[in-house]
């Protein structure tokens, strides 16, 4: 099979080719025991370009569509800035705000990095970097595709719903949520919650497929330790999402029933505004237990998956093996399987019982030991790299550091005694936005301009890449840093003015902060353009224009048609961070090329 | 090579922008600066790992740039380096954490003599009660909350009826005498906190939270209310002050308790009846 | 468990394990998909159920919890849970023999009682809101009505498809080897489902 698929690598030492005369050739691969998936081939227009069941195809279709409700997002968060900066303005009046606070942080967490993440980048890369023609249950992942597209329908529409969407905050706090007090509690939560279950709904048929397409589906050769940490990561992170979101299902079931048929889950006994409700006994901590029991795995949902996507960025453009390959696993599973039981850190100062707090700070502290590993892995994987200093490198470069910027001020947050002063602040804001805001889309953005030819089959240009990778950089930078201090000084988060309140004073820094939200935010139209304008005319790519060794660029055709890998599937011989290996000349080997092709190879040190 | 020139200027321009930053916690008034002593300590340790793995990064990225006629190094890992740098990191972890835990311990353990003080929230405005003589607060239930009275007090708790109520106006508190804050809401989330004294706890309708400090310094202080709460909870604001023995005393003495407004009531109730 | 850590303790860039890896022929499981796709569904399934569970245990413990009765027909409708669970398997016996009459009947059988069911169960609500137990009155209640949606919602769905393998069936054009993998499969869901129907009626009954 080799070669129509023209990766000859010569050995460098002459004589290295009597090293396979011996008896059991060392390419030798038992033939496929299992028949090959029947592909459904479609017919009509609908089928190929609406309903398609091509994985590739559908990781598009969620790319886009979350994209564009990422773009709503940063509107609503410009337009807060804006009205914190300049509040003279009266851009938005406080219900607005908060309404927009609450869209924003879900469509953010939710509806944009999560589906961007396993919608996306999942069904993009899940089957090619496998070695399989698709996923296994396409049709549910059609399905899929199509609730998701329902969910953001109803989103969106609680824009326009009598109260307009609900003002709550992402996390939903019950009694606050569904009360009068708070702008869109009726009909905006109804519709906030109803596009949440679909969203879990839709996800989980998803999932199914990313799950069982990693276990069952890959190429012969391919273990589970020769994934790619791509994989590694969106798989792990689906088995997390699959376990955390039915939590979120279950809350919001109750909330909405809480909502509409006024039964008392989450309701205790109360007076809202003077008028005594019917509820009682209800029990607003048990709605944040399993809130944040989604919540807190939640954040490795959309981390999980940058991380493993970052490692490969790091390890094809700094063209050296991913340093403690094991590591990374071992960090991935542990950091997955800590996740659920550090939920209650985020209520510290909630009100439940206070030896809480000395398991949770633990527990928590704990998870950062492996996350560091994992930065000190990417370092160590530059460290006596040969440094290509690609677009997507830079972005790679800049999530480490954004990333260990955020890392390290959760420690302040996990740390009970530091969260009771800093919880509830700016600072909190500052840091989730850099740990699971910022470096994941910057990892996005990094992914984007790596597999932009393999989706397109041209490049994306350099010169518009780097000028948005500088505003973007710098600019969030600027954003998020001078919140932290603005958390110190004391100035709480979700609030819609400084009002008389003597922190008034930071509205010079507030002027500050949102110049540059906006321009990073003007910034991005470059990159639109620089996706369209090159999807159309863009410079055409070589195949495998990063010298990359996984699967996904090793298909016969690229773009890779329908089925991936043409008549045959591919056989893997090696892991994917064979990258300067001694003794070769190229100083990439691709995971399908036999032994027989490089001998002469010592791979073998350890 | 921009990369490595700009990484190092985010690296420094971090560690300029704190030296130069007016903006840092606010002065202490309160016992907790163990809290303090903790951040600070956090802050400091993971500055300077902040640091030093940024300039190593710098340092890689500028050292091992691209050169066509090299090659990176082969080696998947390094198990020696990679221990040592977990073990290095979980002792870190543990020095960060066990004064933090220290201090929560001291943050939950509630001394004897603390003056119990009730803050009440609604939305959106704080309510206090003071014990009055008997220096225990009556029970309240939302049940019993109704113009007259507001705070839902038990009518045939005894110990209710010295109570002092303090609606709608500052709270004042003694200097170096701590105090326990039972927080409640009659509705819904609110969170009692004063970036002076460091401490906040949320009030959940339904139960009744606490936490406890001693105010070290005498002055105003403005109360935030730190967990949404609806449209108004920017303007959720209130005032404390924090003043010596003798001019709490003479504020105390000008506080209405209980038994009295039940009495005024009821004189209003029988001139104007509505 | 063992065997995880054996593999995540695998070195991939070693020849002798490159030998090994080889020879792997790119599925983890002895399992068909589809099963494994069935047991992810009930993981799945069961940690929504859990959530309900702990939640109920949590929400059971404040003073205003008033139990609500039981009536006769539940006990009624979890029998007819279980016949339809025991002809289910039945059937899939009789497909495992490639029986035709007999996986024809234990299907309309199944479809028959599973019907029989949802619909006892929405006679036990008729009945229970008529002596006014209503989900506002208590959150007993409530959670009565939520669990029986929940567990009936699940039953629904397996209905799905259980209606496209007996058109299958009728109209002739399946593949054996399908046919009797949709029934097993079906056959797993309605006995996952009858035994969560058992925890939750036994969790109502006794509290
Ligand atoms: C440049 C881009 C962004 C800007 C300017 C921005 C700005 C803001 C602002 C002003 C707030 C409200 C703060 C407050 O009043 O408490 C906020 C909240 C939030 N943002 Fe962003 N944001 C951005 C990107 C993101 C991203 C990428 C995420 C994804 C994780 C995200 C997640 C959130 C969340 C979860 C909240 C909290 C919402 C809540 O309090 O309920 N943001 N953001
Ligand atoms: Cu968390
Ligand atoms: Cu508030």
């Amino acid at each position: 099979m080799s070669d129509e698929f023209d990766y000859k690598i010569e050995a460098k030492a002459a004589d290295a080719t009597t090293a396979d005369a011996s008896a059991p050739p060392i390419d030798y691969v038992p033939p496929a025991e299992r028949p090959e998936q029947e592909l459904y081939h479609s017919k009509s227009w609908w089928t190929t370009y609406v309903f398609s069941q091509d994985a590739k195809y559908i990781g598009v279709q969620y790319t886009c569509v979350a994209t564009a409700i990422a773009v709503v997002g940063l509107i609503l968060s410009l337009m807060m800035r804006t009205q914190l900066a300049f509040p003279g303005l009266n851009v938005l009046d406080p219900s607005t705000y908060y309404q927009f606070v609450t869209m924003h942080g879900m469509i953010m967490v939710v509806f944009f990095l999560t589906a961007l993440f396993l919608g996306g980048f999942g069904n993009l890369l899940i089957p090619l970097m496998c070695g399989a023609r698709d996923m296994v249950f396409p049709y549910v992942n059609m399905l899929s595709f199509w609730i998701f597209v329902l969910a953001i329908l109803l989103l969106v529409s609680s824009f326009f719903v009598p109260g307009g969407p609900t003002g709550a905050g992402w996390t939903l706090y019950p009694p606050q949520a569904i009360t009068v007090g708070t702008p869109g509690n009726l009909w905006g939560m109804v519709m906030m919650l109803a596009s949440l279950v679909f969203f879990v709904i839709g996800f989980t048929m998803g999932g199914l497929n990313y799950v069982i397409t990693v276990l069952q589906a890959r190429a012969r050769g391919m273990t589970l330790m020769r994934l790619p940490l791509s994989v590694w990561g969106i798989f792990v992170a689906t088995v997390l999402a699959l376990l955390a979101f039915p939590a979120l299902l279950v809350g919001g079931i109750m909330l909405l029933l809480d909502a509409v048929l006024g039964t008392s889950f989450f309701m205790p006994e109360m007076i809202s505004m003077g008028e005594k409700l019917s509820t009682e006994g209800g029990s607003p901590i048990l709605f944040q237990h399993l809130f944040w029991f989604f919540g807190h795995p939640e954040v490795y949902i959309v981390a999980l998956p940058a991380f493993g996507i970052v490692s490969d960025l790091i390890s094809v453009h700094a063209r050296r093996n991913l340093f403690g390959y094991r590591m990374m696993v071992w960090a991935i599973v542990a950091i997955a399987a800590l996740s659920f039981i550090v939920w209650a850190h985020h209520m510290y100062v909630a009100g439940m019982r206070p030896w809480f707090g000395y398991f949770f700070a633990t527990t928590t502290l704990i998870i950062a030991v492996p996350t560091a590993i994992k930065v000190y892995n990417w370092v160590l994987t530059l460290w006596r790299g040969n440094i290509r200093l690609t677009v997507p490198m830079l972005f790679t470069l800049a999530f480490i550091i954004t990333f260990l910027n955020g890392g390290i001020t959760g420690l302040f947050l996990g740390n009970v005694a530091i969260d009771v002063p800093l919880s509830d602040t700016y600072f909190v804001v500052a840091h989730f936005h850099m740990v699971m805001g910022i470096a994941p889309v910057l990892v996005v953005f990094g992914a984007v301009y790596h597999w932009f030819p393999l989706v397109t089959g041209r490049m994306l240009d350099e010169g518009l890449g780097k000028i948005h990778f500088w505003i973007t950089f710098v600019g969030t930078y600027m954003i998020y840093t001078p919140m932290y201090y603005q958390g110190f000084l004391g100035v709480p988060r979700r609030y819609f003015e400084m009002y008389e309140s003597s922190y008034a004073s930071t509205v010079g820094l507030n002027v500050f902060i949102t110049v540059a939200a906006l321009i990073v935010g003007l910034s991005q139209l470059i990159f639109f353009y620089n996706i369209i304008n090159s999807a159309r005319a863009g410079k055409k790519a070589k195949k495998n224009p990063w010298d990359a060794n996984s699967l996904e660029w090793q298909t016969p055709e690229m773009p890779p048609k329908h089925g991936n890998w043409g008549n045959e599937l591919p056989v893997v011989y090696r892991w994917p961070y064979d990258f300067g290996v001694p003794g070769i000349d190229k100083d990439y080997i691709p995971q399908n090329v036999s032994p027989s092709q490089v001998s002469g190879a010592k791979a073998d040190k350890t | 090579m921009t990369i490595a020139f700009v990484l190092f200027l985010v690296v420094v321009g971090t560690l300029i922008f704190h030296i130069w930053s007016p903006w840092w916690l606010t002065p202490l008034a309160s016992n907790w600066s163990g809290m303090d002593e903790t951040l600070l300590l956090t802050f400091w340790v993971t500055g300077g790992v902040f640091m030093a793995v940024g300039l190593f990064m710098v340092y890689c990225v500028w050292r091992y740039r691209y050169q066509k006629d090299r090659k990176s190094e082969y080696k998947p890992e390094d198990k020696k380096l990679e221990f040592h740098l977990t073990w290095i990191t979980a002792v870190g972890v543990v020095a960060l954490l066990a004064p933090g835990l220290i201090v929560w311990n001291k943050f939950v353990t509630v001394p004897e003599n603390a003056v119990k003080v009730e803050v009440m929230a609604y939305q959106w405005g704080w309510n206090y009660r003071l014990a009055g003589e008997d220096e225990i607060l009556g029970k309240t239930s939302i049940h019993n909350i109704s113009d007259d009275n507001p705070y839902g007090l038990d009518l045939d708790d005894p110990n209710g009826k010295d109570d002092l109520l303090v609606e709608d106006a500052d709270l004042h508190l003694q200097i170096d005498k701590p105090v326990k804050v039972l927080l409640r809401s009659i509705d819904v989330l609110h969170n009692f906190y004063v970036p002076e004294f460091r401490a906040k706890m949320d009030m959940v309708p339904g139960m009744i939270t606490f936490y406890w400090f001693t105010p070290t310094k005498t002055g105003e202080y403005e109360i935030l209310c730190a967990e949404l709460c609806g449209t108004g909870h920017y303007a959720m604001l209130g005032t404390v002050v924090v003043e010596e023995e003798s001019d709490y005393s003479n504020w105390l003495a000008q506080q209405t308790s209980f038994e009295q407004i039940l009495a005024q009531n009821k004189t209003i109730q029988l001139t104007e009846k509505q | 468990m063992k065997n995880f850590f054996k593999l995540i303790s695998q070195k991939p860039w070693e020849s002798s394990q490159a030998q090994i890896d080889n020879k792997h022929d790119g599925k983890t499981l002895g399992l068909s998909r589809e099963k494994l796709g069935v047991r992810t569904v009930m993981v799945v399934s069961t940690v929504i159920f859990s959530f309900f569970v702990v939640a109920y245990a949590d929400r059971m413990l404040i003073h205003d919890w008033k139990s609500m009765p039981e009536p006769w027909l539940l006990w009624i409708n979890t029998i007819i849970l279980m016949i339809s669970s025991y002809v289910f398997h039945k059937t899939k016996i009789a497909s495992d023999l490639n029986d035709y009459e007999k996986i024809k009947k234990g299907l309309f059988m199944v479809g028959f009682l599973t019907f029989a069911f949802l619909l006892g169960q929405s006679i036990v609500w008729y009945q229970l809101l008529k002596l006014g137990y209503f989900a506002s009155t208590n959150v007993a209640n409530a959670f009565f009505y939520l669990l029986t949606t929940i567990h009936g919602l699940h039953l629904l769905g397996g209905l799905i498809f259980w209606g496209l393998a007996t058109s299958k069936l009728l109209k002739g054009n399946y593949k054996i080897s399908n046919m009797q993998r949709t029934i097993e499969l079906c056959a797993i869901y309605w006995h996952f489902l009858l035994f969560v129907w058992l925890i939750l009626f036994g969790l109502m009954l006794f509290t």
